[in-house]
């Protein structure tokens, strides 16, 4: 088995798109690095906001969109290494409770964008499982490709907060990257989500 | 008031925390993250009675950077409550602020700041302006009970109006040291 070898076998460009496929309303936060790249890959749009930065941030921004846009799904895509970052947040979310919100972490066991170091995850600590523990009401474990659909649908459901914790393969890809200015970022989806007023607040 | 409680909290008879929490409603803040804390106790109270405000518990205050940016994104005013230790915990996540351009209020109880008895507080109350400055964010300070309104609504409207994090720092002054019994 190499240093990079993980025990998932999903491929996280496959996974994504099958996630944001048919959208509608989807608001989409994604760590920082392979996460980041992986929605942009799938299509860059005005409701993505991808981070350049902020580790650990994730789904606590996920949390404060899903509260302030209660009746639109709010989908938190990151990586492992990142929600390892902030397990805390689980707690957070779980109690807050909001229906709207689902955190998917893409589990490649390792720290891709500074060299495949092992995580946490390869060693056994079960996500999921901590999600579980939190008090989220939908926590799984996801290995199958054909379970990604179903998983999409649950997104779109709003009745969470849904944690799953998706098992991919730790193959490093081509960077896909989007805009890296913050306040076009911020700007373009709070436009799309309360028109031009956005901008008058 | 809780005696065994090792912070101070604001007297009965003292109205600047009920005068903050008219600010928040004044600015229509809407989602207001905190880390527990003696001193914004009875501010933390009247949030989570509110009915148009979602007081949300954070585990760690970073978590409430976060959150800021998240409401913001979502058309929500948001501010974050705690002790300037807890600032120490928000330093690489206030770059999101800078980054997205995002207002992000803090109002911060200062504790390691005067009069204080736990040396374990020293450090972080001596760094918690420079630190916060070091990352950008507009600091105001305020170590007289009158001043406190007035200076976290200019906290409020900064961050609000030009679209950054800012802060007010509630100085120890204001709530006074606890000496656990040794003068």
């Amino acid at each position: 088995m190499s240093e990079t070898a993980s025990s998932g076998t999903l491929r996280r460009r496959e996974v994504v798109p099958a996630l944001l496929a048919d959208r509608g309303e989807l608001l989409v936060v994604a760590g920082l690095g392979a996460p980041a790249w992986d929605i942009t890959a799938a299509g860059d749009h005005p409701r993505n906001l991808p981070l350049w930065g902020g580790m650990g941030g994730a789904a606590m921004i996920g949390l404060g969109l899903a509260l302030a846009q209660p009746k639109v799904p709010v989908l938190v895509i990151t990586g492992d290494g990142e929600m390892l970052m902030s397990l805390g947040a689980l707690a957070t979310i779980a109690v807050a409770r909001p229906a709207n919100l689902s955190v998917v972490v893409l589990d490649n066991e390792h720290y891709g964008e500074t060299g495949m170091q092992p995580t946490h995850t390869g060693a056994g600590v079960d996500l999921a499982g901590i999600a579980r523990a939190a008090g989220f009401p939908q926590a799984s474990r996801v290995e199958a490709m054909d379970d990604i659909a179903a998983l999409r649908d649950a997104v779109h459901r709003c009745d969470g907060p849904l944690f799953a914790q998706v098992k991919i393969n730790a193959e490093a890809l081509p960077l896909v990257l989007p805009p890296r200015e913050g306040a076009l970022l911020q700007a373009r989806m709070r436009e799309s989500l309360l028109g031009p007023e956005a901008h008058l607040a | 008031m809780n005696d065994t409680a090792m912070d101070v909290a604001p007297a009965p008879a003292d109205t600047w925390p009920d005068e903050l929490f008219e600010l928040l409603r004044a600015h229509k803040v809407r989602q207001v993250a905190y880390v527990p804390d003696a001193g914004h106790s009875r501010l933390i109270r009247r949030c989570q009675a509110d009915p148009a405000i979602r007081a949300v518990s954070l585990t760690t205050e970073e978590e409430g950077i976060a959150l800021m940016l998240g409401a913001w994104l979502g058309g929500e005013r948001s501010v974050l409550l705690m002790q300037s230790s807890g600032v120490g915990n928000c330093v690489n996540m206030l770059s999101l602020g800078i980054l997205h351009r995002t207002p992000m209020p803090m109002l911060v109880t200062m504790r390691g700041d005067f009069g204080e008895f736990n040396p374990a507080q020293m450090p972080m109350g001596q760094a918690t302006q420079a630190v916060l400055e070091a990352m950008g964010t507009l600091v105001c300070r305020a170590d007289h009970a009158a001043d406190i309104a007035p200076t976290a609504d200019a906290t409020l409207r900064m961050a609000f109006n030009t679209f950054r994090p800012t802060a007010t720092l509630i100085g120890q002054r204001v709530l006074g040291a606890k000496t656990f019994g040794k003068e």
